[in-house]
């Protein structure tokens, strides 16, 4: 192969979905180049149409979506209106893909060696045997450890982080020279994506392999891309080497992009300058209530006696993994072993860990979602027990409300806005009439940013961020005391995300709330808490101020986190 | 996906997914015209038929057995020829599809109902209510529904007074049908409710603090109706077949009031000596009125079905 010849080359590419209504366009004039050996992060987010481009190379895109103009020229070869026989060549012989959850990409029926050697003979005409070598050298350059004993198990055995191992060796089964990774560790732990990023980059740098890594996550790209291009609605907006793209960004978009993205080594006031992306916004004359004036800032009755707002002691919850007659034939998992913290009135009060830490179900614990088996929790001085409808515990519910971390799924469809935000208002019957009612939730609905002609909607007329101001809005509405906000940005952009970490903070400085902050992600913790608790495996490693944690964390196991952060 | 709040709601009718589906879909506009011509024609039975079948004076046993107008014997008032008794086999369809109809419905209400209750109460408390309801619906399922139909049906009628018998004979055939349709809403509205419950706004619900039931009936129950609207409409189709079936067997509605299946029955006795228009039309209605009604839950199951769309 001619060294000089690029190894893709794409350009003025435009892709369009046409639909019902109108034809939408998800792409327009993309042009890229990618070398031989070369990481290319394609950063966006989401609907910025970065991954259909992906999607486009290999000529899968969903339908109705159609390439509508321009040419992929893919070593010299025109791939656009390949037909499918030729394009299913490319697309294993010499164009691997990975896609972004390693759960659904391998065939859970399968051995791991059977889908390796099933991959390879379809590639290369070689024998049983030799196609086994082939795969045990595969999985050993993917850093699988055993790879004989390995070969014979089933997907479900392996751990996410192995199972992505294992569908890179199957992307790199047919030796391609091209790899589309979309999303590659999205589903991932912090901890496990920093190795599957390393992992790519050597096999690229190795193998001279050109790799296209498609991500929403700028910490992604500043650790593994050689360039980056700047999606932003369907357009490249800025192309450039990694350190230029971060370090002096010209794109206003890009701007607002990188300012977006919570620094790990400082805490901000504010994020400043991320007003660039919710257009949707623009134009509604919002009207900001002073609170101390308005229903919502009333002292209410709620207060606790020595500064305590939430304390839990000794806090313990398992959930039985396989049941059985006689409790030592019991499978338990300990999601909250022995959990005991306080949080002072007015503290962020922060929790974080990786997936299944058990940092959410001591969330839910808090909330009455569950109920311990061991420990007594304390709301505003008072032990309760929520999930009870007596008097003293729907008071405690009252000055405790939660915000959750899906915004698709946290509100109920068939209400209107407004009945979901007048919900708790009804319930606890805390106006005197429906008038005053009404009034109130189109003042929630100013504050929190979206404007009072959203509450006769209906919620899938907003996006994931103007749902989460919602969620946030009906929170509120209860003038709680303590709101606990479970993952509340972890399925935002980053741009929307930073603004509504703004207006959480905003809200606690003119409520004085107190809030527990759940989160798996460092950066964000940061920015938000006061004190961290750091949890592993259900139990509390160390709980500290967070400015202390992230300068001298003391326990292992944070120190190991920090590591692993990725960092700009 | 904005929709203005300052559209007509009649705009937002026609601008829905739904609405474009249906427009979209030969199979379910000919089906829904078919529906309402049946329902229509049946419901207005007392002003469209040409005769009362009920009106013994209008009745006379010289024009029993006469073919269909267009055959040579016929006569022009019988369109679709006469019965055995007399009486006019349109007349008779109309009034029969009326009663057909209408006992379905109720039936599938019934079902619907019970079905749906117990479902959502199972899906949400789970543990030994759930597991009692479900096992009770999977032995009802062990056994055919029509057999349970006719045993219901059975012991519902010898529960009855003799002369009340033929008045109630309809009730008892409702509710018989209806009892055997539950387990069908039950299943499927306990998987939805199993879903629904576990996402995150019911949870919200439970931080608010409202009690069991207010989630149940302003949270859960709104957004588990649509697969249970769609075997509602299936299920209408079998409950009509249910009742022609019960009435041919002489298990249901008495041969003096007729409904599709009554008519059905009489027809086939004559069958083998020619007469067989007095079956073949109440037949003909029965599998184009089923039909139709299927074709139209077979399109709202894809409609409202977000992974097909």
């Amino acid at each position: 192969m001619d060294t000089q010849q690029s190894l893709l080359d794409i350009n003025n590419l435009c892709i369009q979905f046409p639909t019902r209504r109108e034809i939408i366009d998800a792409a327009r004039g993309i042009t890229l180049t990618l070398q031989p050996g070369e990481v290319l992060g394609l950063v966006g987010e989401s609907g910025a149409g970065k991954s259909t481009i992906g999607n486009a190379i290999v000529n899968l895109l969903e339908p109705p979506g159609r390439i509508s103009d321009g040419s992929i020229v893919f070593q010299g070869e025109e791939l656009r209106g390949l037909d499918e026989d030729a394009m299913r060549k490319v697309r294993g012989d010499r164009i691997g893909m990975i896609f972004q959850d390693p759960q659904t990409s391998l065939n859970p029926l399968l051995k791991i060696g059977e889908q390796l050697t099933e991959t390879i003979q379809k590639s290369f005409h070689v024998s049983d045997k030799e196609a086994r070598q082939r795969a045990l050298d595969l999985l050993e350059s993917v850093g699988i450890d055993q790879p004989d004993a390995r070969l014979s198990a089933y997907p479900h055995q392996f751990s996410g982080g192995m199972r992505q191992r294992v569908v890179i060796a199957l992307a790199l089964a047919g030796e391609p020279d091209l790899i589309i990774a979309d999303e590659p560790t999205t589903a991932l732990d912090v901890s496990i994506q920093a190795q599957i990023l390393d992992l790519i980059r050597d096999l690229c740098k190795t193998r001279n392999l050109g790799v296209i890594i498609i991500t929403h996550d700028i910490g992604v790209i500043a650790n593994i891309a050689d360039r980056v291009a700047v999606m932003y609605r369907g357009e490249i907006v800025e192309t450039g080497p990694v350190k230029q793209i971060l370090k002096a960004p010209q794109h206003d978009y890009t701007i607002s992009l990188i300012s977006a993205v919570p620094p790990s080594d400082r805490k901000l006031e504010r994020f400043n300058s991320v007003d660039y992306i919710d257009g949707s916004n623009r134009g509604i004359e919002l009207k900001k209530i002073d609170v101390s004036q308005h229903w919502l800032g009333e002292q209410s009755d709620l207060s606790s006696p020595d500064g305590v707002a939430v304390s839990v002691e000794n806090l313990k919850l398992s959930f039985v993994l396989k049941n059985a007659l006689f409790k030592r034939n019991q499978r338990l998992l300990h999601a909250v072993d022995d959990v005991s913290f306080s949080i002072a009135d007015g503290e962020t009060f922060g929790l974080v860990g990786e997936s299944g830490s058990g940092k959410s179900t001591v969330a839910r614990l808090i909330a009455g979602l569950y109920k311990p088996q061991r420990g007594r929790i304390r709301v505003m001085g008072e032990e309760v027990e929520l999930h009870r409808q007596d008097e003293k515990s729907r008071q405690a519910r009252r000055a405790l409300q939660m915000i959750f971390q899906d915004p698709y799924s946290s509100l109920n469809g068939r209400l209107k806005v407004l009945d979901i935000v007048a919900e708790p208002i009804r319930f606890f019957k805390m106006t005197t009439s429906e008038k005053q009612t009404r009034a109130i939730v189109q003042d929630l609905l100013d504050h929190v940013g979206l404007g009072a002609a959203a509450a006769m909607r209906y919620p899938h007329e907003f996006s994931g961020g103007q749902r989460q101001r919602i969620s946030i809005a009906r929170a509120l509405a209860s003038r709680p005391r303590i709101l606990i906000c479970d993952e509340p940005t972890s399925a935002l952009d980053v741009s929307i995300q930073a603004q509504i970490l703004n207006l959480l903070k905003d809200l606690q400085a003119e409520l004085g709330l107190t809030m527990l902050f759940i989160s798996h992600d460092l950066p964000v913790i940061r920015q938000m808490c006061d004190r961290v608790a750091v949890m592993r495996k259900g139990a509390i490693c160390e709980i500290a101020d967070t400015r202390d944690m992230f300068e001298s964390p003391s326990h292992e196991y944070t120190q190991h986190l920090l590591e692993l952060m990725p960092r700009m | 996906m904005h929709t203005d709040a300052s559209k007509g709601l009649f705009k937002r009718l026609v601008d829905n997914d739904i609405a474009w589906s249906f427009i979209h879909s030969p199979a379910a506009i000919i089906a829904a015209t078919i529906t309402l011509v049946c329902v229509l024609a049946t419901m207005l039975a007392p002003w469209l038929a040409p005769f009362d079948p009920f009106d013994a004076t209008q009745i006379s046993l010289w024009d029993g057995k006469l073919p269909p107008s267009w055959i040579e014997g016929g006569q022009s008032q019988y369109l679709l020829g006469t019965d055995n008794q007399g009486r006019d086999m349109l007349s008779t369809i109309l009034y029969g599809g009326r009663l057909s109809i209408i006992v379905g419905l109720a039936a599938v209400c019934l079902g619907m109902v019970l079905g749906v209750m117990l479902g959502v109460i199972s899906g949400y408390f789970g543990g030994a209510v759930d597991a009692l309801i479900m096992r009770v619906a999977d032995v009802q399922l062990t056994i055919p529904g029509i057999l349970l139909a006719i045993l219901i049906n059975g012991i519902g009628r010898t529960l009855l007074p003799l002369e009340m018998r033929e008045d109630f004979a309809i009730y008892v055939v409702i509710f018989a049908i209806g009892l055997t349709d539950w387990p069908q809403f039950a299943r499927v509205t306990r998987g939805a409710t199993l879903v629904e419950s576990q996402k995150e706004y019911v949870q919200a619900a439970r931080v608010i603090g409202l009690p069991r039931w207010l989630i149940i009936v302003r949270h859960i129950l709104p957004n588990v109706m649509r697969p249970v609207l769609v075997i509602a409409t299936i299920g209408l189709a079998l409950a009509i077949i249910s009742e022609a079936t019960l009435s041919f067997l002489g298990q249901g509605i008495p041969a003096t009031t007729p409904s599709l299946g009554t008519l059905i029955r009489v027809g086939n006795e004559y069958l083998f000596s020619g007469l067989w228009w007095i079956t073949f039309f109440p037949a003909a209605a029965l599998v184009i009125l089923v039909f139709a009604v299927n074709l139209l839950g077979d399109w709202m199951r894809d409609a409202l079905n977000p992974k097909l769309r």
